[in-house]
């Protein structure tokens, strides 16, 4: 039986995961209960969401630093939405944060796309203007869970169904919808296709008739559309928003994708994997909070350690592979 | 008058500006107090926008030299707490980040894995370890001398951190556009098929340019902490804007190959002066922070700016 590479991975990678739960089963006292799913799963819709939007970026070789400035900004301002219409149709908010959220991501997608510059400069540049918008409409006050409807902070813990112990909410039902969402669009549509073509062969999809342009606007915009739906989410889970919401979630995102298997050079990769990748780095980062043995501080080096580890094995494997094919030929 | 119309000559233009209305919207900005005030308050970005200006010329780039300045200024302060003499400190500090530079090195020209992935993820690590060495606390009490040094005048008024920049800067400009070395960085930047084709020795020159970029910036987390007298483990986290945004402005182009130390010195100090001018204006940090964003997204609009000008100027004639 003969298993593609993308499938491969992807089974490697929940390997991983399963290996990761297991040894932290081994070293934490009552550490597999529902408790643990419950709150995992919760962040993890976040995280997903981004990273999701994240991959369609990559995937066109390029790279978002700026979603989470987005996602601090949407919930601020959804939040702020609210508590000047309190009686607006629940429906309708996650949309308008989609809609906050897609701005944002047009404004760094055009300036990408438009004028050819490189996105990694473009949006660590966006990263601190979108912030800083956020600060001076904020004039240093916070949303706060009080001022919001109940039915949004209610929202949050609200169970789709429960298995035993576990709950599902709705928020992970609703990020794993945009996970399949974004995976049948990637893989069985051709507009989806065409953000492989435009990140694994430029040129080549330029020859074809592709536009290159659009397709990478179109992954900015996507992109920030769903760090927009998660800052909906984000405001559901905290009620209480600050400046510094969503800080950092751009380097989480960038690991749950290059960890997921999504080559940091555009072109290949698959949303289940960044899906796999977002929980093995929520779990790492929720379960070392815990582990009596090592400093809660050690996150931040091991996240980074993970995403360089990954990228090396998957330039050194890559390299092999393709040497391998060569000289088959 | 060719020197004008380059992009320096421009850069000196909006320079004299930038100070003409500073100095006119306070009366603070020329005096000699401010305008030491204005390079100390900085000196740790500058000095790594220098080492930044080889970096992006060899078309490659660093995001982890705050989180490299952060680090070695934490494993400073936890040194110095542990009983570590304060010499000592300082050059294990240093061979910190020459060893932070060291492991970049390995995995851009080890592994052939692009500088902006590495780093990026070595941005996270190393700032992830200065976290596990001094955690949620803030570390003082330094030896005097070594408070003194950041703080106080050296010769009069003028502190070490000046000194050092103006020699290093020296220093950088010569080497850049004196030196076989500079010649190299140029080339391998603009070119580097054909530089491997012509026998340049790429892969030491990259490995020397990034074990410079990580002990540089560890020189200046060093310089950080003694002129705040204290560390924590977000010291610096956020530099890495204000150091590229420096470079590029400096008309370094992000695709390597072009672009001057000059105009990096000069870019260096148009950012120093309409930092200052804010905050004499009473304009917060994090708008600050936006601004020099703008300032970043233009700066790397910077050739296009060029092209559609010198179009337009053929028009005219």
């Amino acid at each position: 039986m003969r298993v593609s590479l993308s499938t491969l991975r992807i089974l490697v990678l929940l390997g991983v995961f399963i290996a990761t739960v297991l040894f932290f089963a081994s070293q934490i006292d009552g550490y597999m209960n529902a408790r643990l799913f419950n709150r995992i799963s919760g962040s993890v819709a976040v995280i997903a969401l981004i990273a999701v939007g994240q991959a369609f970026v990559v995937l066109t070789r390029n790279i978002d630093l700026s979603i989470g400035s987005v996602v601090g900004c949407t919930a601020y301002f959804t939040g702020g939405i609210l508590m000047a219409w309190p009686d607006l149709p629940p429906v309708l908010v996650p949309v308008l944060a989609m809609a906050i959220g897609a701005a944002f991501g047009a404004f760094n997608g055009f300036l990408v796309a438009r004028f050819r510059l490189p996105s990694i400069i473009v949006t660590l540049a966006t990263l601190a203007i979108f912030r800083s918008i956020l600060v001076q409409s904020s004039d240093g006050s916070s949303i706060t869970t009080d001022r919001l409807p109940a039915w949004l902070t209610e929202f949050a813990t609200m169970n789709a169904f429960t298995v035993g112990d576990l709950q599902v909410r709705w928020i992970v039902v609703i990020s794993l919808l945009v996970v399949l969402t974004a995976h049948v669009f990637l893989t069985r549509f051709r507009a989806g296709r065409t953000f492989y073509a435009i990140g694994s062969n430029p040129d080549a999809a330029a020859f074809a008739g592709l536009n290159a342009a659009r397709t990478i606007f179109l992954a900015f915009v996507i992109s920030g559309a769903l760090a927009g739906l998660a800052g909906f989410l984000f405001l559901s889970r905290f009620g209480n928003i600050t400046v510094v919401a969503g800080l950092g979630l751009e380097l989480k995102s960038v690991g749950a994708v290059v960890v997921g298997g999504v080559n940091i050079f555009g072109g290949s990769g698959n949303v289940l994997g960044v899906l796999i990748g977002a929980a093995l780095i929520d779990l790492i980062d929720t379960s070392l909070v815990r582990w009596a043995l090592v400093s809660e501080f050690w996150r931040e080096a091991v996240l980074g350690l993970l995403i360089l580890l990954a990228v090396a094995a998957d330039t050194v494997l890559m390299r092999r592979l393709l040497r391998r094919k060569g000289g088959a030929a | 008058m060719t020197w004008m119309r380059s992009w320096e000559g421009f850069l000196f233009l909006v320079l004299v500006l930038i100070y003409a209305l500073n100095a006119w919207t306070s009366p603070v900005f020329l005096t000699v107090g401010n305008q030491i005030n204005m390079v100390q308050l900085s000196v740790e970005k500058i000095i790594v926008a220098l080492v930044m200006t080889f970096v992006i010329i060899n078309g490659e780039i660093d995001l982890s030299v705050a989180s490299v300045m952060g680090l070695a200024a934490c494993a400073f302060g936890w040194m110095v707490q542990a009983g570590v003499p304060g010499g000592w400190a300082i050059v294990i500090a240093l061979g910190i980040g020459l060893a932070c530079g060291a492991f970049n090195a390995l995995f851009i020209v080890g592994f052939g894995i692009p500088s902006l992935v590495v780093t990026l993820a070595t941005m996270i690590a190393f700032r992830g370890f200065a976290r596990v060495l001094v955690e949620d606390r803030g570390i003082s009490g330094f030896p005097d001398w070594f408070n003194a040094l950041g703080q106080r005048g050296l010769v009069g008024p003028v502190p070490l951190a000046i000194i050092m920049f103006a020699v290093l800067a020296v220093l950088a400009f010569l080497i850049l556009q004196r030196t076989a070395f500079g010649r190299k960085v140029y080339f391998i930047g603009a070119n580097r098929a054909v530089a491997e084709y012509s026998g340049l020795d790429v892969r030491s020159v990259k490995i020397r340019i990034f074990i410079a970029s990580g002990t540089v910036s560890a020189l200046a987390g060093i310089m950080f902490a003694a002129r705040v007298g204290a560390i924590r483990g977000d010291i610096a986290q956020g530099f890495e804007l204000d150091i590229i945004t420096m470079v590029l402005l400096g008309g370094v182009s992000i695709f390597g190959g072009a672009g001057t130390m000059s105009g990096t010195i000069l870019a260096i100090l148009i950012v120093l002066a309409l930092r200052n001018g804010m905050a004499l204006q009473n304009i917060t940090g994090h708008i600050q922070t936006g601004v020099l964003g703008v300032l970043l997204i233009l700066s790397v609009m910077v050739p296009i700016i060029r092209e559609t000008g010198s179009r337009l100027l053929a028009r005219v004639r």
